[in-house]
């Protein structure tokens, strides 16, 4: 019979900690941020299919990087919380911060008790209402949850990323602006991202109930190679789904206290 | 409540009412509202006087279907609710009219619409329009041994067949079976006589104007005939509700255009000499 080799706590947790981060790394990252007509969340993935963003309740959008089955689980999970806590209660008392509390507590449990963390870094994004600011909350592979209200970067080596944002972001920023900015901060120097290689999704203030909505390739496009004078309203998709998204964007440069340049 | 988290080999997949039962079955879940429907209901038929919803009708028109209630809810012989609604959106695309005891039926189009939504949102696709009146017919037959009772749901689906460009129309009985319409349908108390009025106005590719008129006499017709079905209520201002499905979605006709046509036709009839 053999004996186990003693390994220290710290060794151990060390040890799960870097190979998480490593798994995580592995993946491309994510960007989110607030804007004058919701939150914009951009993902570096040219999949059209296997989706990073997706749509969990009426205001909640839930974005994960890492081992796409594993955030996935996540995701269904946390739509299958949702749905019948709303079918339960009512839609409105269903709410990302319970949410992200029930990731937080999966993910910390996991991470101590399994033999593998999960390589995920998920968000959980809330639209806002007059009552309550947006928020987006960031959950790393270990069970931190943290709340922010302008920006979240997730994947392996953000630095970069969370640099250029920190240089970019404006509040009540336009679409186009939010947008141009993400993807430039993503792509990074040496890189440029059109709309065929990124996955966007918003969730929208307006009338509509649920305010998930994917932007199109086309869409992107539009927005992305706009000039940055005017922001423009993507006015396509009214179609299947009619919205006023954009609000009254144009008159919002006065609101805005900090400097006229969207990008340095 | 915890996070619903289920191994691979024992996943309910995007069966949103397979999860309820799940979840309430394990004791995280008390709500199970119209889910199995085999609670204690040992009440004899008529010796209950339950809330019942009356007629709905459907018709198909050019560019869609459109699907028209009225608002009267009764418990035996009296009126319950005067401003009940019988027409709900399925989703973007369809919707689902209720006759029948209305607490259940409400209570089965609200989980009928949480189906359809956690199924996109799980699979990330929509359901066919087939495959929604599958699912309606199937929580119908769930509901069976309530309607043994004398709690029957009988629901009216129709939608937007986008990939067919056309509107369809379902009807169900309590048993679930759901058979297909290719022109119109009307259930509830009220359905026949408002079957009749649309018969004979109606012919293919009615605009949605036509489509509108059509059902609103249907509706007032119904009403003048059966006492479960409420007509048009001028003193309170309750209109029956119309609602239109086309390739734009789901929308809800005006109240003041429903005003307006109930109007117009009594105007109309009383000019042609006719009791209104």
């Amino acid at each position: 019979m053999t004996m186990p080799y003693y390994v220290a706590p710290e060794q151990v947790m060390k040890d799960r900690a870097e190979y998480a981060q490593k798994g995580i790394a592995r993946g491309r990252s994510l960007v989110a941020t607030t804007f004058d007509g919701g939150i914009l969340m951009v993902a570096d993935n040219p999949s059209r299919s296997l989706h990073k963003i997706s749509e969990i309740y009426d205001r909640i959008a839930f974005a994960g990087v890492g081992k796409y089955n594993e955030f996935d689980q996540l995701r269904v999970s946390g739509v299958r919380h949702a749905d019948t806590k709303g079918y339960a209660y009512s839609r409105e008392d269903v709410d990302a911060r319970s949410l992200a509390n029930l990731y937080a507590q999966y993910l910390g449990q996991v991470f101590t008790h399994e033999m593998k963390p999960l390589e995920v870094e998920i968000l959980v994004a809330e639209l806002g209402t007059d009552l309550r600011p947006d928020q987006l909350y960031h959950i790393a592979y270990e069970g931190t949850i943290t709340d922010e209200d302008r920006y979240a970067v997730l994947g392996g080596e953000t630095e970069a990323i969370v640099e250029a944002m920190e240089a970019a972001w404006r509040a009540d920023w336009s679409l186009g602006d939010a947008l141009r900015a993400t993807t430039s901060a993503l792509a990074g120097p040496e890189r440029t991202l059109t709309g065929s290689g990124l996955e966007v999704a918003i969730l929208a203030a307006g009338e509509n109930r649920r305010s998930f909505r994917r932007l199109s390739e086309s869409e992107l496009d539009e927005l992305i190679g706009g000039a940055t004078g005017e922001p423009e309203v993507p006015a396509g998709d009214t179609a299947t789904d009619p919205e006023g998204n954009a609000g009254d964007t144009s008159e919002d440069s006065t609101e805005d206290p900090s400097g006229d340049g969207p990008e340095d | 409540m915890a996070l619903p988290l289920f191994s691979p080999t024992d996943d309910p997949g995007p069966d949103f009412a397979g999860l309820v039962r799940r979840l309430s079955a394990a004791g995280a879940l008390t709500a199970t509202g119209a889910i199995g429907g085999t609670g204690p209901v040992s009440a004899a038929p008529g010796g209950l006087d339950v809330r019942h919803g009356t007629t709905v009708v459907a018709v198909r028109f050019a560019d869609g279907v459109l699907m028209a209630g009225d608002r009267r809810a009764t418990e035996g012989h009296s009126i319950a609710h005067r401003a009940m609604e019988k027409v709900f959106p399925a989703d973007r695309y369809s919707a689902v009219a209720i006759a029948g005891a209305a607490g259940p039926a409400v209570e089965m189009v609200r989980l009928f619409q949480t189906q359809l939504e956690h199924y996109e949102k799980v699979e990330g696709v929509v359901l066919s329009l087939e495959g929604k009146a599958n699912q309606l017919g199937q929580m119908v037959r769930e509901h069976l041994p309530m309607a043994m009772q004398g709690l029957a749901v009988v629901p009216l689906f129709a939608g937007y067949d986008l990939s067919r460009g056309i509107g369809r129309i379902f009807n169900y009985d309590v048993t679930g079976g759901h058979y297909e319409e290719t022109e119109h349908s009307a259930t509830g108390s009220g359905g026949r006589d408002a079957r009749t009025t649309v018969k004979l106005g109606y012919r293919t590719g009615l605009a949605r104007d036509e489509a509108v008129e059509l059902a609103i006499e249907a509706l007032y017709e119904a009403a003048d005939e059966d006492s479960a079905t409420g007509g048009p209520d001028l003193v309170r201002g309750i209109y029956p509700l119309v609602a239109v499905v086309t390739a734009d979605g789901f929308a809800f006709v005006d109240d003041a255009e429903v005003a307006d046509r109930f109007a117009s036709l009594i105007a109309r009839r009383r000019s042609e000499g006719r009791q209104p």
